[in-house]
């Protein structure tokens, strides 16, 4: 018998295997972004190492020129390629969404199903380091409000590497949303299986089982939920924390089979509240389960403000683990 | 009379291909825009007429498994590359035989078959595009190459010089022909356009780029073989400003006030697909009688592929939620 000893890894280095494991298993996949050929590797380091390994017809060095890539990621993925784009910092969406939501999200509808998009655009994104309002955003709703895209944001290591091999070798067009400060801090570094171990899109992960209160989440704010959970169940609240992993493909019977149990839910998440990933899952929950709820559903999310500078302002911006907590004691007057 | 004679002209079956090509277009164009007014079809239809000679010139130097990339005034290059007739009207009209199955439209016509691979409704967005069949086609190590076509319009969008840029960079195989038809909507290239000859551009992106006259086949054919064989050997991409002008406005119902009539009249009375067809017969390249033959068979083509869309059923109500994904998300 063998003993597999844990490799505890940050995201930036399990990305980086999961691009790897899936060049090598198909040449049709190939890299493209800003930076990202040696020596640099990328601005975090996420591709270091590829194009010495695999080339630099494979790992390209783009200009800056975000339509340019994506434009080109969208054309060589309808003839058969399997692109993988980086977008630098997501706020960077907005210079190329033209070609994501008219191009890579539309192509298989308008022609009917001839042509498929089967691209990644990978993405780093998220307050916290004062990089200001326009290196800081979270915006995957752009995407969810988009019929063709699927969105997947990761919360972990592990989770990261799977879903992103999942996303290469997806027959659509994938928004792949990385949280930025979880790239290499060791906090956030955790046990990730070595190989091809691919996690479906579309599965939600519960990642605590609780009795009393649902909160929904994805990414970072994950991790603050189930630090929110861990403070309560010493009040003797038994919170269950899920983490939706994908937001398109959205898990919604492992949310509603949840909240059926506990009949009250927040939703999660560091995006502005307003029209944010949450107030589509809200509505989808009182939809579902008006008569069963204890308690309207509850969110939690960013402030409904650009994301500002000065370190006191940006963390009033951020959702705070004290914030989860009141809103999960607010459910339980 | 504009079609130029030079010893070196295309042989005689390459310059009839070529004007049955033109004559598809325009007998096309005909029918379309004579359902039109007659209230026999409703569709937003943007009229190629007057620029015919330019796919054609380009067309016949291409193979099936070339890729075409054109924009919503785009039925030239559709029919110049194959698109067959009836998939073709059957799209325009919304049904489920179209090409797309009836969900794409006229601004959307697609048929990988024909190697026409997008058509976009957004001014200059298939210029990054066609890079990435370029790309494809770099990385397979496959001699084929992409022909994207654009306007006088779009050479001002963000989006040309993007992709104009990584084209050059990457030496890829493609070939970015410029229609300019002198309007870019409502606007004449003089009120929008910083240079005379969209060709001058080139030079920005180390790219070689030559203006021709977009009326004449056979300069056409020229300027678009050199750059086509350029491509096929990996010497990169040209940009070709393919001079010209549109008939008939923007769009269908334009009142094109913007357009001074003797401008207009002078450009109809040089249209080029009956020059080319007077030029063919009084340079012995044809006969009357095989380009009548020729005519005859595509109104036939154009009769039959307009019966087949008028008598095929719109899409199945089945097919909202099909090709979103490959499987079905609501």
């Amino acid at each position: 018998m063998t003993t597999t000893e844990p490799r505890i890894i940050p995201m930036g280095l399990a990305l980086n295997e999961a691009m790897d494991i899936a060049m090598g298993l198909d040449e049709k996949v190939f890299l493209l972004g800003e930076d990202i050929a040696e020596p640099s590797g990328g601005v975090y380091k996420i591709t270091k190492g590829l194009s010495t390994k695999y080339g630099t017809h494979r790992v390209r060095k783009t200009p800056i020129s975000e339509a340019a890539i994506i434009g080109a990621a969208v054309g060589a993925a309808i003839a058969g390629y399997k692109p993988v784009a980086e977008i630098m910092i997501m706020d960077f969406i907005a210079v190329c969404l033209d070609q994501i939501t008219n191009h890579a999200a539309k192509i298989r509808y308008m022609s009917g199903g001839q042509t498929t998009v089967p691209l990644v655009i990978r993405t780093s994104a998220g307050a916290g380091r004062q990089f200001g309002a326009q290196h800081s955003e979270m915006l995957e709703a752009w995407a969810v409000h988009t019929p063709g895209l699927k969105v997947v944001v990761p919360s972990n290591p592990a989770d990261a590497k799977g879903l992103l091999i999942s996303s290469i070798f997806d027959p659509d067009p994938v928004l792949f949303v990385e949280p930025m400060l979880m790239y290499w801090d060791p906090q956030y570094a955790c046990d990730v299986p070595v190989g091809d171990n691919r996690i479906p899109l579309g599965k939600a992960n519960i990642v605590r089982e609780g009795k009393d209160v649902t909160v929904i989440s994805y990414g970072k704010q994950v991790h603050d939920a189930v630090k929110a959970a861990e403070i309560l169940a010493g009040e003797g609240v038994s919170v269950e924390v899920i983490d939706l992993r994908t937001l398109v493909p959205l898990d919604e019977a492992t949310v509603l089979a949840s909240v059926s149990k506990t009949k009250r839910a927040v939703v999660v998440h560091e995006a502005v509240t307003r029209c944010g990933f949450g107030a589509e899952l809200s509505s989808r929950i009182h939809e579902e389960l008006f008569g069963t709820l204890a308690a309207p559903v509850a969110r939690v999310g960013g402030q409904n403000t650009p994301v500002p500078y000065a370190k006191n302002l940006e963390t009033a911006f951020v959702p705070q683990v004290a914030d989860i907590v009141a809103a999960i004691k607010s459910l339980n007057k | 009379m504009a079609t130029t004679n030079r010893p070196d002209s295309p042989d005689r079956e390459t310059l009839v291909q070529m004007y049955e090509i033109q004559n598809k277009i325009k007998t096309t164009d005909e029918r379309f825009r004579s359902m039109l007014t007659s209230g026999q079809i409703q569709l937003i239809y943007y009229s190629p007429r007057g620029q015919e000679c330019i796919s054609a010139g380009y067309a016949v130097h291409l193979r099936p498994d070339d890729y075409v990339v054109t924009i919503y005034r785009g039925l030239h290059d559709h029919l110049a590359k194959g698109v067959p007739m009836r998939e073709l009207w059957a799209e325009f009209l919304g049904r489920s035989t179209g090409t797309c199955k009836g969900k794409g439209g006229p601004m959307h016509i697609t048929h990988p078959d024909s190697g026409l691979v997008v058509t976009t409704g957004i001014v200059g967005s298939g210029i990054p595009i066609a890079n990435g069949f370029g790309l494809a086609a770099q990385l397979a190590g496959t001699d084929q190459v992409t022909v994207v076509n654009f306007g006088d319009g779009a050479s001002n969008i963000g989006a040309f010089h993007e992709g104009m840029n990584m084209a050059a960079v990457w030496k890829l195989p493609v070939i970015f022909v410029c229609q300019n038809n002198l309007y870019g909507e409502h606007t004449p290239m003089s009120m929008s356009t910083g240079v005379e000859y969209i060709s001058e551009r080139g030079a920005a992106y180390g790219m070689p780029a030559v203006t021709v006259n977009g009326n004449d086949p056979v300069a056409m054919w020229h300027a678009a073989g050199e750059a086509i064989a350029r491509a096929r050997a990996g010497e990169g991409p040209t940009l070709i400003e393919a001079r010209t002008y549109r008939f008939y406005g923007h769009l269908m119902g334009d009142a094109m006030e913007y357009m001074p009539k003797e401008e207009r009249k002078a450009a109809m009375a040089a249209d080029p697909v009956p020059a080319f067809r007077a030029w063919l017969l009084e340079n012995g390249h044809a006969t009357e009688a095989q380009l009548a033959e020729i005519e005859d068979k595509i109104v036939a083509m154009v009769d039959d592929a307009v019966e087949f869309a008028m008598n095929s059923p719109e899409p199945s109500l089945d097919e909202l939620y099909t090709d979103v994904y490959e499987e079905i998300i609501k």
